[in-house]
């Protein structure tokens, strides 16, 4: 078992795919020759050469719908967005073609493709560049958005998205690409779409999450252990399709649930997440569930207001103890 | 402020209970949520704690008298508040169907200040002020909507525990998962059967009080043999094939051991699923044939008896039929069992061989429409081909409602039960 960052563990996974399947390419801005902006695709243009790891303009419309054109051709291309910010601009190519082609061919085209890039805030990129995606993504059938919180989790998930013969969105996050986690070195890590993993046991309540706020959730687990309040922690993974036994296994053991996401409130995630609670756990239920989530509002500069609106730990706590009926 | 105490519905289906014994005196200090008092109720003898804190001022129930649910059966105040009203009301208050135990008439502001002056503090420091009990409209049944989470009203339900008689520690007076298990927790802990019930009369004889649980039997059973138009149908099985088969498995060890009675509850299930038409329920205005086999059995506990039931009987192996029959009758024994463990049967068996009995007619247990007695199994001299032999048998009587069963249906589910009992492998087919 070695010890990698979150960055090292996406770019083993890009190149064991690369390896294994001469039809998997990469392109984005900035991938080859400047070895990517965040340095995930670190090494693989002098690899794989510029037939695979191909640089682009600055035109996210246009080389989304470039990668979409090559899946239906049968190749397997990994768009990389510089962040999910800038793929705003592709929004068109993501939901109109790659996630509409296999139902309005017929069934003639696969789309085996994958979107992937930094996703929510980072520190003082302002309101344009802090934004969480995830529930936007989700809303749209014919795609599948996976969340890793951990290196394991970002390269098996980012192995199974570039074997999946349908679009899968991968969000990845400025924040998590130095963090460190145990990856297996000699063997193959695959994360299955779809699976949920328990990554804190405890008995008191639920904190049910994806993506970054992982990290926070763990840490709420930790602070709130120490107070003899020992919490599951449910990472999703995956947020379409999700794992929604995992949730009602968890939430029934607990009897009560918090539902962490970076993103904004209103018709977030968390609401999804919360739906599938009241539908099958109601009788379950000894509070309502309580949401955490970035304040509604659009991020700010300051670094101060930053940090209140941005949901962590802190505010992961007050939640668990508000459904506990502690505060 | 005073609260009153009055009889509780402590079963869901108690309508009235024996006071067993009060364990606190005139005069002593009560705290909230302490034990007042051990209370009969038509299943087991459970606890009624205190609602409110202050002095107990008067018991207004003897030792072994009964009351009606809802009752005043006592009154807990300051030691100087006057109670004269409230005692001199008990009679006509007994009727009243007022919410019970919900202390009267109580303000926020005086509410708060009794939790600040003197009493346990509360586990969270922060909790705003206890909740409003849920009011005791003038016009009976409560205007103040009872606050519960869903769990707590599923353990509640589980518990057999009425939410009325719980106090909610959530915000708004909700009634939430800690305060159910408290509730339970009290009302079982000294859960402990009753010293002394026989009072010596005279020389000759002895007086029993009837018990409640006498009292629900007696009520049952006569509601049963008097309007059920009752048949009973007789039939001795030939058990050497069981005697054969239980013998062979326990000789595989221990744990493949099981009773003759564990063998006759499979055939009875097996057979029930196999004739729906006696596994029923008489409705008066319809019948009711159940898909599903919930079989009840008969247990004799110490002043009476009880009819847990298996429930999906005919899907059990019998290995858990024999599990589960033993933990029942155990738990049964202990006066543990929950209600939803004892209701919700769709045929009996009584089993009275362990006592020698050869053959008997059991009471139908309505609304269901057959009860199976089981005899002894003893060995007998039969005619077997022409020759005498000596065998081993068992009589079994089938008590039926007319008003369903037939004599040839019932005739029919016992030739069914002849051929599992007496080729026991066709329990396996």
């Amino acid at each position: 078992m070695s010890v990698i960052t979150y960055r090292d563990a996406l770019n083993q996974a890009l190149r064991e795919e690369m390896h294994r399947d001469d039809r998997v390419f990469i392109m984005g801005e900035e991938v080859a020759v400047y070895q990517g902006a965040y340095k995930v695709s670190k090494g693989l243009l002098q690899e794989f050469g510029e037939m695979r790891v191909v640089d682009t303009p600055i035109t996210e419309l246009g080389f989304a719908g470039v990668g979409v054109g090559a899946a239906m051709v049968g190749l397997r291309p990994i768009i990389e967005f510089m962040t999910w910010n800038f793929a705003l601009l592709a929004i068109d190519q993501v939901v109109n073609s790659a996630a509409k082609m296999l139902y309005m061919s017929g069934g003639q085209y696969n789309m085996p493709m994958v979107f992937r890039g930094p996703n929510g805030a980072a520190l003082q990129l302002s309101a344009q560049h802090s934004q969480a995606w995830e529930s936007w993504l989700a809303h749209i059938p014919g795609l599948k958005v996976v969340a890793p919180g951990t290196p394991y989790d970002a390269k098996g998930l980012l192995k199974s998205a570039i074997r999946d013969d349908n679009p899968v969105i991968v969000l990845e996050g400025e924040m998590l690409y130095n963090t460190k986690g145990e990856v297996p070195e000699n063997e193959e890590v695959i994360v299955p779409l779809g699976k949920a993993e328990l990554k804190r046991e405890g008995e008191h309540a639920s904190i049910i999450t994806h993506g970054k706020m992982v990290l926070a959730a763990l840490q709420a687990a930790d602070q709130l252990g120490k107070q003899g309040i020992n919490v599951d922690v449910v990472d999703l993974r995956t947020i379409r399709p999700m794992d929604v036994d995992a949730i009602t296994t968890s939430v029934r053991k607990t009897n009560r649930a918090v539902v962490l996401e970076e993103g904004w409130e209103i018709c977030g995630v968390g609401a999804q997440v919360v739906d599938y609670i009241q539908r099958d756990c109601f009788d379950d239920l000894d509070a309502p569930v309580v949401r955490v989530h970035q304040a509604d509002v659009p991020m700010p500069y300051a670094k101060n207001l930053e940090r209140a609106a941005k949901p962590d730990a802190a505010k992961a706590i007050a939640a668990v103890k508000k459904v506990m009926y502690l505060e | 402020m005073a609260t009153k105490v009055v009889m509780e519905a402590l079963s869901p289906t108690m309508e009235e209970g024996r006071l067993v014994k009060w364990l606190k005196n005139e005069g002593d200090q009560i705290k909230n949520g302490e034990t007042l008092a051990e209370v009969e109720t038509d299943k087991a003898i459970m606890e009624l704690v205190a609602r409110g804190e202050g002095v107990l001022r008067k018991r207004l129930l003897n030792e072994n008298d009964a009351a009606p649910v809802g009752q005043l059966i006592a009154v807990i105040a300051p030691p100087d508040e006057n109670i004269d009203a409230l005692v001199s009301s008990a009679g006509s208050a007994a009727a009243a169907p007022a919410a019970p135990a919900a202390p009267a008439a109580a303000s926020a502001g005086a509410t708060q200040e009794k939790v600040a002056s003197g009493a346990p503090p509360a586990p969270p420091p922060a909790r705003p002020a206890a909740p409003p009990a849920p009011s005791a409209a003038p016009s009976g049944n409560g205007g103040g909507r009872m606050r519960s989470s869903p769990l707590a009203r599923r353990m509640a339900s589980e518990n057999g525990l009425d939410l009325q008689g719980v106090q909610g520690s959530g915000p708004g007076g909700r009634i939430i998962k800690r305060d159910i298990e408290a509730a339970v927790a009290s009302g079982s802990a000294k859960q402990q059967p009753t010293a002394g019930r026989f009072v010596p009369a005279g020389e000759d004889y002895r007086d029993a009080p009837l018990t409640q649980i006498r009292k629900t039997i007696a009520r049952r059973l006569s509601e049963s043999i008097g309007p059920i138009p009752t048949f009973y149908l007789t039939a001795e099985f030939d058990m050497e094939r069981v005697a054969e088969m239980r013998a062979a498995m326990a000789a595989m060890g221990d744990e493949f051991k099981v009773s003759f009675n564990d063998i006759v509850l499979k055939a009875v299930a097996t057979a029930l699923a196999q004739h729906p038409e006696v596994n029923a329920h008489w409705l008066g205005d319809k019948i009711r044939y159940f898909n599903r086999v919930h079989l009840g059995m008969a247990v004799a506990i110490e002043d009476g008896l009880i009819t847990p039931v298996i429930f999906d009987a005919d899907q059990k192996r019998m290995s858990e039929i024999s599990r589960e029959s033993r933990e029942l009758a155990k738990r049964a024994r202990e006066r543990k069992l929950k209600p939803e463990e004892y209701t919700g049967s769709t045929f009996s068996v009584s089993n009275l061989g362990m006592f020698g009995i050869d053959q008997f007619t059991a009471i139908i247990n309505p609304p269901e429409v057959g009860i199976l007695a089981v005899g002894a199994l003893e060995e007998k001299p039969v005619v077997v081909d022409g020759a005498l032999a000596h065998r081993k048998r068992m009589r079994v009587t089938m008590s039926c409602d007319h008003r369903v069963v037939d004599g040839a249906l019932g005739a029919r589910f016992l030739q069914t039960l002849r051929r599992l009992i007496e080729n026991p492998l066709m329990l396996v087919y």
